[in-house]
């Protein structure tokens, strides 16, 4: 089938971390509010476990965009872990951003585990901007796209 | 260089250090190769000349682990690698005697040869003593010059200072070589289009061929387990199979080394495909400098880099698209 025919599904890839964005992904869900099917949430122990090849290594393996939800800086688990994220991510979405690479692709948000229409809201808005810029075809092995 | 020889072979021969680490000449007259000396007879073939590019410190993790000394020539960009191995508990100081030897700029053998200039039977001016502003090469086609400046790295360009920040002795003179801004080129860069900026690194980018040089070469770069050497990791130790793989390479590779890079410009210089390496460790430490503080990796063996420190105030990361 001919590549313009297809209806664009975005892949897109959430890493929550277990103590607050995980649990307020869950909160979403028992109160029954809606987030598009597109998210794939992979759970990690802390934001602080997001290596910056997890992102990078998301893209090559054909996601269109990925976003990483953690515990609000100062609620951290363990303490820092956040404030440690924050910084590597800032400068891997930056160096991204340098190489020509949309930076609207990648996202860091703050999620507390009472934040379950927050996490609904962010992650429709996010899944919104994904639609509006289309397929990745900058990052990725285009050999699986047919 | 006489002098530097003479002081190494009193060194070795008082047994303040049981070896000299510096560099030996080359088969040709423009490469001049790390090496070990032993006796006073190995110290024939020591050269010192304006093609001493290499930065010694990294040999210097496994120097640390023989018996005795080792006396080490450093240039004073050199040194601060050497300290930010200090810091990562990398080298021994105790087993390292350090020359502070002066430096008045490296050369770049490309970049004579852009200009030109081939078969080349030998150089003249390239050595630290000389006060000559050009370089006068003997080629199987005449005579030719060239000017120091133009044939320099490109790091040299951007030169740190000729301050060693750490020695126990100084030898030879040196000189600031800076005439340019170092961050014009990224700056460049950040004001194209993304179709743009995706295009130039495409094209950098691709020439790529997986050496592993630059990694090799980095004096922050020495885990003793990469991450490129693991098979979990899908491109390593072949070539590319898509666009993607040469990017990624490059981004952690930098992303590795950020903070702690001290911009020795190694990567760049030892890149057998010319691509600028040093851009991407580069940009990382604009974004460093702009957003957590001036930080220059190697100035102190103390303070903490800036990728494992963190203040409450810190910029959020969606400052990325903020900033335009």
């Amino acid at each position: 089938m001919p590549l313009e025919n297809k209806e664009f599904k975005p892949k897109i890839v959430a890493f929550c971390c277990n103590w607050c964005s995980y649990a307020g992904a869950d909160l979403a869900g028992s109160s029954r509010l809606t987030y598009p099917a597109d998210v794939k949430i992979i759970r990690v122990p802390c934001s602080c476990r997001v290596n910056p090849m997890f992102i990078l290594r998301a893209f090559e393996k054909g996601a269109d965009g990925v976003i990483m939800c953690g515990c609000h800086p100062g609620d951290c688990h363990y303490s820092t872990g956040n404030y440690y994220a924050r910084r590597r991510m800032t400068l891997l979405f930056s160096m991204l951003d340098y190489l020509g690479v949309e930076n609207g692709r990648t996202r860091v948000e703050w999620v507390s585990a009472a934040e379950g229409v927050k996490f609904s809201e962010t992650m429709n808005s996010f899944v919104e901007k994904i639609y509006s810029l289309g397929e990745n075809v900058r990052l990725g092995d285009l050999r699986c796209k047919s | 260089m006489q002098e530097l020889i003479n002081r190494a072979k009193e060194l070795l021969a008082d047994g303040t250090v049981a070896r000299v680490l510096g560099w030996k000449a080359g088969d040709l007259p423009y490469n001049p190769e790390p090496a070990y000396f032993e006796s006073a007879e190995e110290l024939k073939d020591f050269v010192y000349n304006g093609f001493c590019g290499a930065n010694l410190s990294k040999y210097m993790i496994e120097a640390s682990k023989l018996e005795g000394k080792t006396m080490v020539c450093l240039k004073p960009c050199d040194t601060y690698s050497f300290n930010q191995l200090i810091k990562e508990h990398r080298v021994d100081r105790e087993k390292a005697y350090i020359v502070g030897v002066g430096c008045k700029g490296k050369l770049d053998i490309e970049k004579i040869k852009k200009q030109g200039i081939k078969g080349i039977e030998s150089i003249q001016g390239a050595e630290i003593t000389d006060d000559a502003e050009t370089l006068t090469i003997q080629t199987l086609y005449g005579e030719k010059t060239c000017a120091y400046a133009d044939a320099m790295l490109e790091r040299c360009h951007v030169c740190k200072g000729k301050e060693h920040m750490i020695f126990d002795e100084q030898i030879g003179e040196s000189k600031e070589t800076k005439d340019a801004e170092r961050f014009a080129e990224v700056e460049r860069i950040e004001a194209m289009s993304p179709e743009e900026k995706f295009a130039y690194f495409q094209s950098e980018l691709s020439k790529c061929i997986r050496c592993n040089a630059c990694r090799n070469a980095c004096p922050a770069c020495s885990c003793r387990k990469c991450v490129f050497d693991s098979n979990k990791f899908d491109s390593s130790q072949k070539a590319n199979v898509d666009s993607f793989e040469e990017k990624m390479f490059h981004i952690i590779r930098a992303f590795h080394v950020a903070g702690r890079c001290t911009d020795c410009g190694e990567c760049s210089r030892v890149c057998p495909q010319g691509i600028p390496l040093h851009l991407f460790n580069r940009k990382f430490i604009k974004d460093i400098d702009a957003l957590y503080g001036e930080y220059q990796a190697g100035a102190d063996t103390d303070s903490k880099a800036p990728l494992t420190n963190y203040t409450f105030e810190d910029a959020e990361p969606s400052i990325v698209g903020k900033r335009g």
